[in-house]
Protein backbone atom coordinates (compact mmCIF):
# COMPACT_ATOMS: atom_id res chain seq x y z
CA UNK A 1 0.00 0.00 0.00
CA UNK A 2 1.33 3.52 -0.38
CA UNK A 3 1.45 6.03 2.50
CA UNK A 4 -1.10 8.26 1.47
CA UNK A 5 -3.38 5.27 0.99
CA UNK A 6 -2.14 3.99 4.55
CA UNK A 7 -2.36 7.04 6.20
CA UNK A 8 -6.32 6.96 4.81
CA UNK A 9 -6.59 3.33 6.75
CA UNK A 10 -5.31 4.31 9.86
CA UNK A 11 -7.66 7.21 10.36
CA UNK A 12 -10.33 5.46 9.41
CA UNK A 13 -9.53 2.91 11.95
CA UNK A 14 -8.75 5.98 14.58
CA UNK A 15 -12.36 6.88 13.94
CA UNK A 16 -14.07 3.12 13.48
CA UNK A 17 -13.20 2.72 16.50
CA UNK A 18 -14.29 6.00 18.55
CA UNK A 19 -17.26 7.26 17.55
CA UNK A 20 -20.59 5.98 19.03
CA UNK A 21 -21.45 2.78 18.24
CA UNK A 22 -24.42 4.07 17.57
CA UNK A 23 -23.20 6.31 14.74
CA UNK A 24 -21.55 3.43 13.19
CA UNK A 25 -23.62 3.22 9.67
CA UNK A 26 -22.11 0.40 7.52
CA UNK A 27 -24.68 1.72 4.34
CA UNK A 28 -22.81 5.32 4.13
CA UNK A 29 -21.36 5.10 0.75
CA UNK A 30 -18.44 6.64 1.40
CA UNK A 31 -16.75 3.64 3.60
CA UNK A 32 -17.25 1.52 -0.23
CA UNK A 33 -15.75 4.32 -1.87
CA UNK A 34 -12.75 4.71 0.21
CA UNK A 35 -12.46 1.36 1.37
CA UNK A 36 -12.00 1.49 4.91
CA UNK A 37 -15.97 -0.45 5.93
CA UNK A 38 -13.63 -3.37 7.40
CA UNK A 39 -12.44 -0.97 10.26
CA UNK A 40 -16.49 -0.61 10.96
CA UNK A 41 -17.50 -4.18 11.29
CA UNK A 42 -13.87 -5.82 13.18
CA UNK A 43 -16.08 -2.98 15.51
CA UNK A 44 -19.20 -4.22 15.74
CA UNK A 45 -17.87 -7.74 15.73
CA UNK A 46 -15.69 -6.90 18.76
CA UNK A 47 -18.48 -4.90 20.29
CA UNK A 48 -21.93 -5.47 19.07
CA UNK A 49 -22.55 -8.09 16.60
CA UNK A 50 -26.22 -8.22 16.22
CA UNK A 51 -26.57 -4.19 15.93
CA UNK A 52 -29.32 -2.15 15.44
CA UNK A 53 -29.35 0.69 12.96
CA UNK A 54 -31.71 3.79 13.58
CA UNK A 55 -33.65 4.39 10.46
CA UNK A 56 -32.04 7.80 9.21
CA UNK A 57 -28.75 5.35 8.44
CA UNK A 58 -30.94 3.55 5.60
CA UNK A 59 -33.33 5.11 2.76
CA UNK A 60 -35.92 2.60 3.86
CA UNK A 61 -35.69 3.02 7.65
CA UNK A 62 -34.11 0.41 10.30
CA UNK A 63 -32.22 -2.39 9.56
CA UNK A 64 -29.97 -5.00 11.76
CA UNK A 65 -26.62 -5.69 11.21
CA UNK A 66 -24.95 -9.27 11.37
CA UNK A 67 -21.55 -9.42 11.54
CA UNK A 68 -19.96 -12.56 12.88
CA UNK A 69 -19.81 -16.09 10.91
CA UNK A 70 -21.61 -18.09 13.55
CA UNK A 71 -24.41 -15.50 13.85
CA UNK A 72 -24.71 -15.11 9.90
CA UNK A 73 -24.96 -19.27 9.12
CA UNK A 74 -27.53 -18.97 12.13
CA UNK A 75 -29.46 -16.81 10.47
CA UNK A 76 -29.17 -17.91 6.68
CA UNK A 77 -30.05 -21.41 7.21
CA UNK A 78 -33.24 -20.36 9.48
CA UNK A 79 -35.64 -19.62 6.52
CA UNK A 80 -38.25 -20.00 8.28
CA UNK A 81 -37.38 -17.73 10.81
CA UNK A 82 -35.46 -15.26 7.95
CA UNK A 83 -37.55 -14.83 4.92
CA UNK A 84 -36.18 -13.85 2.02
CA UNK A 85 -39.30 -12.28 1.18
CA UNK A 86 -40.59 -9.21 0.16
CA UNK A 87 -36.55 -8.24 -0.79
CA UNK A 88 -33.16 -9.66 -0.40
CA UNK A 89 -31.42 -6.18 -0.30
CA UNK A 90 -32.55 -3.28 2.40
CA UNK A 91 -34.66 -1.33 -0.53
CA UNK A 92 -38.43 -2.55 -0.18
CA UNK A 93 -39.52 -3.42 -3.66
CA UNK A 94 -41.40 -0.26 -5.51
CA UNK A 95 -44.71 -0.05 -5.23
CA UNK A 96 -45.67 0.13 -8.69
CA UNK A 97 -42.60 -1.17 -10.39
CA UNK A 98 -42.15 -4.69 -7.98
CA UNK A 99 -39.91 -7.36 -9.79
CA UNK A 100 -40.41 -11.08 -7.92
CA UNK A 101 -37.22 -12.78 -8.46
CA UNK A 102 -36.70 -16.42 -6.85
CA UNK A 103 -34.11 -15.48 -4.67
CA UNK A 104 -36.52 -13.25 -2.86
CA UNK A 105 -38.96 -15.86 -2.58
CA UNK A 106 -39.69 -18.23 0.38
CA UNK A 107 -40.24 -22.27 -0.47
CA UNK A 108 -42.24 -24.08 -2.22
CA UNK A 109 -42.15 -20.92 -4.98
CA UNK A 110 -38.54 -20.79 -4.78
CA UNK A 111 -37.88 -23.98 -4.92
CA UNK A 112 -39.66 -24.86 -8.11
CA UNK A 113 -38.41 -22.05 -10.00
CA UNK A 114 -34.89 -22.30 -8.78
CA UNK A 115 -35.15 -26.03 -9.95
CA UNK A 116 -36.02 -24.65 -13.59
CA UNK A 117 -32.60 -22.95 -14.08
CA UNK A 118 -30.53 -25.21 -11.97
CA UNK A 119 -29.16 -27.77 -14.66
CA UNK A 120 -27.68 -24.79 -16.71
CA UNK A 121 -24.57 -24.95 -14.00
CA UNK A 122 -24.96 -29.27 -13.48
CA UNK A 123 -21.39 -30.90 -13.28
CA UNK A 124 -21.85 -32.02 -16.54
CA UNK A 125 -22.71 -28.76 -18.85
CA UNK A 126 -19.91 -26.95 -16.97
CA UNK A 127 -17.79 -29.70 -18.31
CA UNK A 128 -19.23 -28.74 -22.13
CA UNK A 129 -18.73 -25.15 -21.46
CA UNK A 130 -15.04 -25.72 -20.17
CA UNK A 131 -13.56 -25.43 -23.46
CA UNK A 132 -15.60 -22.53 -25.30
CA UNK A 133 -14.42 -20.56 -21.87
CA UNK A 134 -10.85 -21.53 -22.21
CA UNK A 135 -10.88 -20.40 -25.84
CA UNK A 136 -12.71 -17.38 -25.17
CA UNK A 137 -10.08 -16.74 -21.97
CA UNK A 138 -7.31 -17.13 -24.11
CA UNK A 139 -7.97 -14.51 -26.83
CA UNK A 140 -9.03 -11.84 -24.52
CA UNK A 141 -5.55 -12.51 -22.73
CA UNK A 142 -3.76 -12.19 -26.14
CA UNK A 143 -5.44 -9.49 -26.72
CA UNK A 144 -4.23 -7.26 -24.04
CA UNK A 145 -1.49 -4.64 -25.00
CA UNK A 146 2.01 -5.36 -23.35
CA UNK A 147 3.97 -2.28 -21.73
CA UNK A 148 0.78 0.44 -21.33
CA UNK A 149 -1.55 1.48 -19.25
CA UNK A 150 -4.99 0.04 -19.39
CA UNK A 151 -8.88 -0.86 -17.47
CA UNK A 152 -8.79 -4.21 -16.72
CA UNK A 153 -12.26 -4.20 -15.71
CA UNK A 154 -13.57 -3.12 -18.61
CA UNK A 155 -11.06 -5.46 -21.43
CA UNK A 156 -10.94 -8.88 -19.24
CA UNK A 157 -13.56 -8.98 -16.36
CA UNK A 158 -16.52 -6.96 -18.00
CA UNK A 159 -16.22 -8.42 -21.32
CA UNK A 160 -15.59 -12.51 -19.68
CA UNK A 161 -18.59 -12.37 -17.95
CA UNK A 162 -20.91 -10.65 -20.51
CA UNK A 163 -19.60 -13.09 -22.90
CA UNK A 164 -20.68 -15.77 -20.48
CA UNK A 165 -23.79 -14.60 -19.51
CA UNK A 166 -24.35 -13.70 -23.63
CA UNK A 167 -23.28 -17.53 -23.67
CA UNK A 168 -25.82 -18.57 -20.87
CA UNK A 169 -28.83 -16.93 -22.33
CA UNK A 170 -28.24 -17.26 -26.01
CA UNK A 171 -28.19 -14.20 -25.96
CA UNK A 172 -27.05 -12.03 -29.30
CA UNK A 173 -23.26 -11.92 -29.11
CA UNK A 174 -22.98 -8.61 -30.40
CA UNK A 175 -25.21 -7.02 -27.75
CA UNK A 176 -23.86 -8.51 -24.67
CA UNK A 177 -22.58 -5.44 -22.88
CA UNK A 178 -26.27 -4.44 -22.78
CA UNK A 179 -26.36 -7.78 -20.10
CA UNK A 180 -23.68 -5.55 -18.38
CA UNK A 181 -25.76 -2.24 -18.50
CA UNK A 182 -28.96 -3.87 -17.42
CA UNK A 183 -26.78 -5.71 -14.47
CA UNK A 184 -25.41 -2.34 -13.43
CA UNK A 185 -28.01 -0.53 -13.53
CA UNK A 186 -30.06 -3.02 -11.39
CA UNK A 187 -27.96 -2.82 -8.66
CA UNK A 188 -26.91 1.15 -8.77
CA UNK A 189 -27.76 3.44 -5.89
CA UNK A 190 -29.81 6.20 -6.45
CA UNK A 191 -27.01 8.11 -5.62
CA UNK A 192 -24.18 6.35 -7.44
CA UNK A 193 -24.33 8.75 -10.65
CA UNK A 194 -25.98 6.65 -12.64
CA UNK A 195 -29.04 8.53 -11.97
CA UNK A 196 -30.84 11.40 -11.41
CA UNK A 197 -31.37 11.03 -7.99
CA UNK A 198 -35.37 12.86 -8.28
CA UNK A 199 -36.26 11.18 -11.25
CA UNK A 200 -34.95 7.70 -9.72
CA UNK A 201 -37.86 5.27 -9.78
CA UNK A 202 -39.09 7.21 -13.75
CA UNK A 203 -35.53 6.35 -14.67
CA UNK A 204 -35.16 2.95 -13.00
CA UNK A 205 -38.22 1.73 -14.38
CA UNK A 206 -37.63 3.10 -18.22
CA UNK A 207 -34.08 1.04 -18.57
CA UNK A 208 -35.83 -2.39 -16.91
CA UNK A 209 -38.41 -1.90 -19.46
CA UNK A 210 -36.41 -1.97 -22.26
CA UNK A 211 -34.49 -5.51 -20.59
CA UNK A 212 -38.04 -6.77 -20.23
CA UNK A 213 -38.77 -5.21 -24.17
CA UNK A 214 -35.41 -6.91 -25.24
CA UNK A 215 -35.64 -10.53 -23.54
CA UNK A 216 -39.64 -10.77 -24.64
CA UNK A 217 -38.88 -11.09 -28.40
CA UNK A 218 -35.72 -14.00 -27.21
CA UNK A 219 -38.90 -15.61 -24.92
CA UNK A 220 -41.32 -15.38 -28.34
CA UNK A 221 -38.64 -17.36 -30.55
CA UNK A 222 -38.35 -19.62 -27.97
CA UNK A 223 -41.58 -21.11 -26.45
CA UNK A 224 -41.99 -21.38 -30.08
CA UNK A 225 -39.13 -23.34 -30.95
CA UNK A 226 -37.81 -27.54 -29.00
CA UNK A 227 -36.39 -26.94 -25.38
CA UNK A 228 -33.15 -26.23 -25.67
CA UNK A 229 -29.80 -25.48 -22.94
CA UNK A 230 -30.50 -21.76 -22.69
CA UNK A 231 -31.82 -20.11 -19.40
CA UNK A 232 -34.49 -18.05 -21.12
CA UNK A 233 -35.35 -21.82 -22.71
CA UNK A 234 -35.86 -23.16 -19.54
CA UNK A 235 -37.98 -20.18 -18.55
CA UNK A 236 -40.01 -20.25 -21.29
CA UNK A 237 -40.75 -23.87 -21.40
CA UNK A 238 -40.74 -24.98 -17.41
CA UNK A 239 -43.28 -26.09 -15.67
CA UNK A 240 -42.52 -23.48 -12.61
CA UNK A 241 -42.18 -20.36 -15.04
CA UNK A 242 -43.66 -20.26 -18.42
CA UNK A 243 -46.81 -18.87 -16.94
CA UNK A 244 -44.83 -15.78 -15.02
CA UNK A 245 -46.16 -12.65 -15.91
CA UNK A 246 -43.69 -10.22 -17.61
CA UNK A 247 -42.52 -8.36 -14.27
CA UNK A 248 -41.67 -12.14 -12.83
CA UNK A 249 -39.98 -12.78 -16.25
CA UNK A 250 -37.71 -9.50 -16.03
CA UNK A 251 -37.51 -9.73 -12.15
CA UNK A 252 -35.73 -13.51 -12.69
CA UNK A 253 -34.02 -12.16 -15.66
CA UNK A 254 -32.26 -9.11 -13.45
CA UNK A 255 -31.33 -12.34 -11.21
CA UNK A 256 -29.69 -14.33 -13.77
CA UNK A 257 -27.85 -11.48 -14.77
CA UNK A 258 -26.73 -9.75 -11.95
CA UNK A 259 -25.86 -12.90 -10.49
CA UNK A 260 -23.47 -14.04 -13.07
CA UNK A 261 -22.24 -10.79 -13.75
CA UNK A 262 -21.05 -8.76 -10.54
CA UNK A 263 -20.27 -11.56 -8.31
CA UNK A 264 -17.69 -12.98 -10.80
CA UNK A 265 -16.41 -9.56 -12.50
CA UNK A 266 -15.02 -7.90 -9.12
CA UNK A 267 -13.80 -11.70 -8.13
CA UNK A 268 -11.55 -11.25 -11.67
CA UNK A 269 -10.60 -7.69 -10.82
CA UNK A 270 -10.51 -8.63 -6.99
CA UNK A 271 -7.96 -11.27 -7.68
CA UNK A 272 -5.69 -9.10 -9.67
CA UNK A 273 -5.41 -7.06 -7.09
CA UNK A 274 -4.92 -8.96 -4.51
CA UNK A 275 -2.42 -11.35 -6.04
CA UNK A 276 -0.46 -7.55 -6.98
CA UNK A 277 -0.32 -6.36 -3.07
CA UNK A 278 0.84 -9.96 -1.83
CA UNK A 279 3.63 -10.51 -4.34
CA UNK A 280 4.88 -13.45 -1.76
CA UNK A 281 1.95 -15.37 -2.58
CA UNK A 282 1.94 -14.44 -6.39
CA UNK A 283 5.48 -15.94 -5.94
CA UNK A 284 4.04 -19.22 -4.23
CA UNK A 285 1.27 -19.56 -6.94
CA UNK A 286 3.79 -18.72 -9.93
CA UNK A 287 6.06 -21.74 -8.19
CA UNK A 288 3.18 -24.20 -7.86
CA UNK A 289 0.17 -23.56 -10.43
CA UNK A 290 -1.63 -26.37 -8.32
CA UNK A 291 -2.78 -23.62 -6.00
CA UNK A 292 -5.25 -21.97 -8.30
CA UNK A 293 -8.17 -23.46 -6.96
CA UNK A 294 -7.23 -22.71 -3.80
CA UNK A 295 -6.28 -19.33 -4.37
CA UNK A 296 -9.94 -18.92 -6.38
CA UNK A 297 -11.81 -19.67 -2.98
CA UNK A 298 -9.67 -17.37 -1.15
CA UNK A 299 -10.10 -14.91 -3.64
CA UNK A 300 -14.32 -15.19 -3.47
CA UNK A 301 -13.29 -15.07 0.48
CA UNK A 302 -11.37 -12.15 0.05
CA UNK A 303 -13.26 -10.04 -1.98
CA UNK A 304 -16.90 -11.34 -1.20
CA UNK A 305 -18.39 -9.67 -4.00
CA UNK A 306 -21.44 -9.36 -2.42
CA UNK A 307 -21.18 -7.96 0.78
CA UNK A 308 -24.68 -8.84 2.35
CA UNK A 309 -27.97 -10.46 1.78
CA UNK A 310 -31.09 -9.07 3.56
CA UNK A 311 -33.66 -11.18 5.18
CA UNK A 312 -37.21 -10.38 7.46
CA UNK A 313 -38.05 -11.81 10.27
CA UNK A 314 -40.77 -13.24 10.45
CA UNK A 315 -41.41 -14.16 14.24
CA UNK A 316 -39.71 -12.06 17.30
CA UNK A 317 -36.59 -14.28 18.38
CA UNK A 318 -33.67 -14.24 19.74
CA UNK A 319 -29.93 -13.25 18.27
CA UNK A 320 -26.65 -12.72 20.18
CA UNK A 321 -28.85 -11.70 22.97
CA UNK A 322 -30.87 -9.03 21.10
CA UNK A 323 -34.71 -9.35 20.68
CA UNK A 324 -35.25 -9.41 16.66
CA UNK A 325 -39.01 -7.99 16.26
CA UNK A 326 -40.95 -9.70 13.51
CA UNK A 327 -41.24 -7.49 10.28
CA UNK A 328 -37.56 -6.37 10.81
CA UNK A 329 -34.68 -6.30 8.52
CA UNK A 330 -31.98 -8.07 8.99
CA UNK A 331 -28.79 -7.64 7.07
CA UNK A 332 -26.14 -10.73 7.15
CA UNK A 333 -22.94 -9.11 6.03
CA UNK A 334 -21.45 -12.17 4.13
CA UNK A 335 -18.02 -9.64 3.91
CA UNK A 336 -17.84 -9.35 7.66
CA UNK A 337 -18.45 -12.93 8.43
CA UNK A 338 -15.48 -13.68 5.86
CA UNK A 339 -13.01 -11.59 8.63
CA UNK A 340 -14.25 -13.08 11.45
CA UNK A 341 -10.84 -14.12 13.50
CA UNK A 342 -12.91 -16.34 15.71
CA UNK A 343 -13.44 -18.90 12.89
CA UNK A 344 -11.00 -17.89 10.14
CA UNK A 345 -7.44 -17.41 11.39
CA UNK A 346 -5.87 -14.37 9.94
CA UNK A 347 -8.97 -13.38 8.31
CA UNK A 348 -7.00 -10.21 6.93
CA UNK A 349 -4.29 -11.73 5.41
CA UNK A 350 -4.75 -12.96 1.51
CA UNK A 351 -3.16 -16.68 1.50
CA UNK A 352 -2.89 -18.57 -1.01
CA UNK A 353 -2.45 -22.11 0.44
CA UNK A 354 -4.91 -21.23 2.93
CA UNK A 355 -6.36 -24.55 4.99
CA UNK A 356 -9.51 -25.47 4.24
CA UNK A 357 -10.21 -22.38 2.10
CA UNK A 358 -13.49 -23.30 0.45
CA UNK A 359 -14.99 -22.91 4.18
CA UNK A 360 -16.40 -19.05 3.75
CA UNK A 361 -19.58 -17.42 3.61
CA UNK A 362 -19.26 -15.42 0.33
CA UNK A 363 -22.08 -18.41 -1.39
CA UNK A 364 -24.61 -17.92 1.28
CA UNK A 365 -25.98 -20.77 2.84
CA UNK A 366 -28.87 -22.63 3.02
CA UNK A 367 -31.16 -22.63 0.38
CA UNK A 368 -30.53 -19.76 -1.07
CA UNK A 369 -26.70 -20.47 -1.72
CA UNK A 370 -25.22 -19.27 -4.88
CA UNK A 371 -26.57 -21.07 -7.98
CA UNK A 372 -23.60 -20.57 -10.16
CA UNK A 373 -21.00 -21.13 -7.56
CA UNK A 374 -19.15 -23.65 -9.55
CA UNK A 375 -19.45 -22.04 -13.02
CA UNK A 376 -17.70 -18.74 -11.18
CA UNK A 377 -14.82 -20.84 -9.98
CA UNK A 378 -14.30 -22.32 -13.18
CA UNK A 379 -13.83 -19.02 -15.06
CA UNK A 380 -12.06 -18.34 -12.38
CA UNK A 381 -9.22 -20.77 -12.26
CA UNK A 382 -9.48 -20.49 -15.99
CA UNK A 383 -8.45 -17.53 -16.20
CA UNK A 384 -5.34 -17.69 -13.93
CA UNK A 385 -4.41 -20.99 -15.39
CA UNK A 386 -4.33 -18.61 -18.98
CA UNK A 387 -2.67 -15.63 -17.09
CA UNK A 388 0.24 -17.52 -15.48
CA UNK A 389 1.05 -18.93 -19.47
CA UNK A 390 1.46 -15.84 -20.15
CA UNK A 391 2.31 -12.76 -17.86
CA UNK A 392 4.68 -12.60 -14.97
CA UNK A 393 3.11 -10.07 -13.40
CA UNK A 394 0.13 -7.79 -13.76
CA UNK A 395 0.63 -4.41 -12.27
CA UNK A 396 -1.96 -2.55 -10.59
CA UNK A 397 -1.56 1.33 -11.33
CA UNK A 398 -4.94 2.89 -10.10
CA UNK A 399 -8.60 1.69 -9.36
CA UNK A 400 -11.54 3.02 -8.35
CA UNK A 401 -14.65 1.19 -6.51
CA UNK A 402 -18.37 1.13 -6.94
CA UNK A 403 -20.13 2.99 -4.39
CA UNK A 404 -22.29 0.60 -3.04
CA UNK A 405 -22.93 -1.34 0.13
CA UNK A 406 -24.30 -4.59 -1.68
CA UNK A 407 -21.96 -4.78 -4.55
CA UNK A 408 -18.38 -4.89 -3.69
CA UNK A 409 -16.43 -4.33 -7.14
CA UNK A 410 -14.49 -2.25 -9.04
CA UNK A 411 -15.54 0.62 -11.57
CA UNK A 412 -12.15 0.38 -12.98
CA UNK A 413 -9.24 -0.95 -12.61
CA UNK A 414 -6.09 0.51 -13.82
CA UNK A 415 -3.17 -2.16 -15.08
CA UNK A 416 0.10 -2.23 -16.39
CA UNK A 417 1.35 -5.69 -18.07
CA UNK A 418 5.52 -4.50 -18.46
CA UNK A 419 5.97 -8.11 -20.36
CA UNK A 420 4.78 -11.62 -21.68
CA UNK A 421 6.80 -14.43 -20.63
CA UNK B 1 -12.66 -47.78 16.89
CA UNK B 2 -15.42 -47.90 13.87
CA UNK B 3 -14.90 -48.47 10.57
CA UNK B 4 -15.95 -46.96 7.48
CA UNK B 5 -15.39 -47.14 3.89
CA UNK B 6 -15.74 -44.45 1.15
CA UNK B 7 -16.06 -45.33 -2.41
CA UNK B 8 -14.98 -42.60 -5.16
CA UNK B 9 -16.93 -41.97 -8.26
CA UNK B 10 -14.31 -43.44 -10.39
CA UNK B 11 -14.19 -46.90 -8.28
CA UNK B 12 -11.45 -46.20 -5.59
CA UNK B 13 -12.06 -47.62 -2.49
CA UNK B 14 -11.03 -45.67 1.12
CA UNK B 15 -11.33 -48.01 4.16
CA UNK B 16 -10.62 -46.22 7.37
CA UNK B 17 -10.83 -46.29 10.92
CA UNK B 18 -11.84 -43.62 13.45
CA UNK B 19 -13.22 -43.36 16.70
CA UNK B 20 -16.57 -43.45 16.84
CA UNK B 21 -18.72 -39.98 17.29
CA UNK B 22 -17.21 -37.97 14.26
CA UNK B 23 -19.66 -37.47 11.39
CA UNK B 24 -19.02 -39.20 8.05
CA UNK B 25 -18.17 -35.63 6.53
CA UNK B 26 -15.49 -34.73 9.29
CA UNK B 27 -13.89 -38.17 8.72
CA UNK B 28 -13.60 -37.57 5.00
CA UNK B 29 -12.06 -34.06 5.81
CA UNK B 30 -9.53 -35.61 8.44
CA UNK B 31 -8.53 -38.33 5.88
CA UNK B 32 -8.44 -36.43 2.48
CA UNK B 33 -10.33 -38.38 1.31
CA UNK B 34 -10.79 -36.36 -2.33
CA UNK B 35 -14.85 -35.77 -3.39
CA UNK B 36 -15.87 -34.38 -0.30
CA UNK B 37 -15.62 -30.24 -0.20
CA UNK B 38 -17.15 -29.73 2.97
CA UNK B 39 -17.89 -26.10 2.23
CA UNK B 40 -20.02 -24.82 5.28
CA UNK B 41 -18.17 -26.79 7.94
CA UNK B 42 -21.20 -29.12 8.97
CA UNK B 43 -24.23 -26.89 9.53
CA UNK B 44 -25.99 -28.56 6.90
CA UNK B 45 -26.21 -25.53 4.43
CA UNK B 46 -24.26 -26.01 1.64
CA UNK B 47 -24.61 -29.45 0.61
CA UNK B 48 -21.17 -30.10 -0.64
CA UNK B 49 -20.81 -33.26 1.25
CA UNK B 50 -23.47 -35.45 -0.62
CA UNK B 51 -22.87 -39.45 -0.12
CA UNK B 52 -24.78 -42.21 -1.61
CA UNK B 53 -25.52 -44.71 1.95
CA UNK B 54 -24.64 -48.28 0.82
CA UNK B 55 -28.61 -49.54 0.42
CA UNK B 56 -27.55 -52.64 2.71
CA UNK B 57 -26.83 -49.69 5.35
CA UNK B 58 -30.04 -47.70 4.55
CA UNK B 59 -32.28 -48.62 7.09
CA UNK B 60 -29.81 -48.32 10.01
CA UNK B 61 -28.80 -44.97 9.35
CA UNK B 62 -32.11 -43.84 8.69
CA UNK B 63 -33.35 -40.59 6.13
CA UNK B 64 -32.88 -37.01 5.82
CA UNK B 65 -34.39 -33.94 8.28
CA UNK B 66 -35.87 -30.82 7.04
CA UNK B 67 -33.05 -28.76 5.91
CA UNK B 68 -31.06 -31.60 4.73
CA UNK B 69 -33.89 -32.69 2.30
CA UNK B 70 -34.01 -29.05 1.21
CA UNK B 71 -30.24 -28.98 0.37
CA UNK B 72 -29.50 -31.69 -1.32
CA UNK B 73 -33.12 -30.78 -3.79
CA UNK B 74 -30.35 -28.20 -4.80
CA UNK B 75 -27.60 -31.33 -5.57
CA UNK B 76 -26.99 -33.18 -8.66
CA UNK B 77 -27.39 -36.82 -9.36
CA UNK B 78 -29.74 -36.81 -6.23
CA UNK B 79 -30.76 -40.51 -5.61
CA UNK B 80 -32.89 -42.25 -2.70
CA UNK B 81 -30.11 -43.21 -0.80
CA UNK B 82 -28.54 -39.14 -0.85
CA UNK B 83 -27.75 -37.74 2.31
CA UNK B 84 -25.31 -35.09 3.56
CA UNK B 85 -22.13 -36.60 5.41
CA UNK B 86 -22.31 -34.28 8.15
CA UNK B 87 -25.34 -35.74 9.23
CA UNK B 88 -24.70 -38.53 9.98
CA UNK B 89 -22.66 -39.55 12.74
CA UNK B 90 -20.64 -42.76 12.81
CA UNK B 91 -21.63 -44.74 16.04
CA UNK B 92 -21.00 -47.93 16.99
CA UNK B 93 -24.14 -49.37 15.43
CA UNK B 94 -22.67 -48.27 11.81
CA UNK B 95 -19.33 -50.00 12.06
CA UNK B 96 -18.81 -50.81 8.89
CA UNK B 97 -20.50 -47.92 6.86
CA UNK B 98 -20.08 -48.08 3.30
CA UNK B 99 -21.05 -44.92 1.03
CA UNK B 100 -20.14 -43.90 -2.57
CA UNK B 101 -19.23 -40.09 -3.80
CA UNK B 102 -20.81 -38.54 -6.65
CA UNK B 103 -19.17 -37.65 -9.33
CA UNK B 104 -19.23 -33.76 -8.57
CA UNK B 105 -20.29 -31.91 -5.65
CA UNK B 106 -22.76 -28.77 -6.33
Amino acid sequence: MKSDELDALAEARQRANTIPLADINVCDLELWRNDTKLAYFDRLRREDPVHLHPPEHHRNGAFWSVTRFNDIVAVDTDHETFSSEPAITLDDPMEDFELPMFIAMDPPRHDLQRKIVQPIVSPSNLSTLEPLIRRRIETTLDELPIGETFDWVDRVSVELTAQMLATLFDFPFEDRRKLTFWSDAATAEPDSGMWDVERFDEQFAAVMTDCLTYFTGLWNERVNTEPKGDLISMLAHGEATRHMDPQEYLGNLILLIVGGNDTTRNTMSGSVLALHQNPDQHAKLVAAPSLIPSMVSETIRWQTPLAYMRRTATRDVELGGKSIRKGDKVAMWYLSGNRDETVIEHPNSFIVDRPRARHHMAFGFGIHRCLGNRLAELQLKILWEEILNRFPEINVVGLERVPSAFVNGYKTMHVEIPRRL
Amino acid sequence: MVKITFIEHSGVEHHVEEKPGLSVMEIAVKHSIPGIDADCGGACACATCHVYVDPAWMERVGGCGNLEESMLGFADTVAPTSRLGCQIQLTGQLDGLVVRLPKAQH
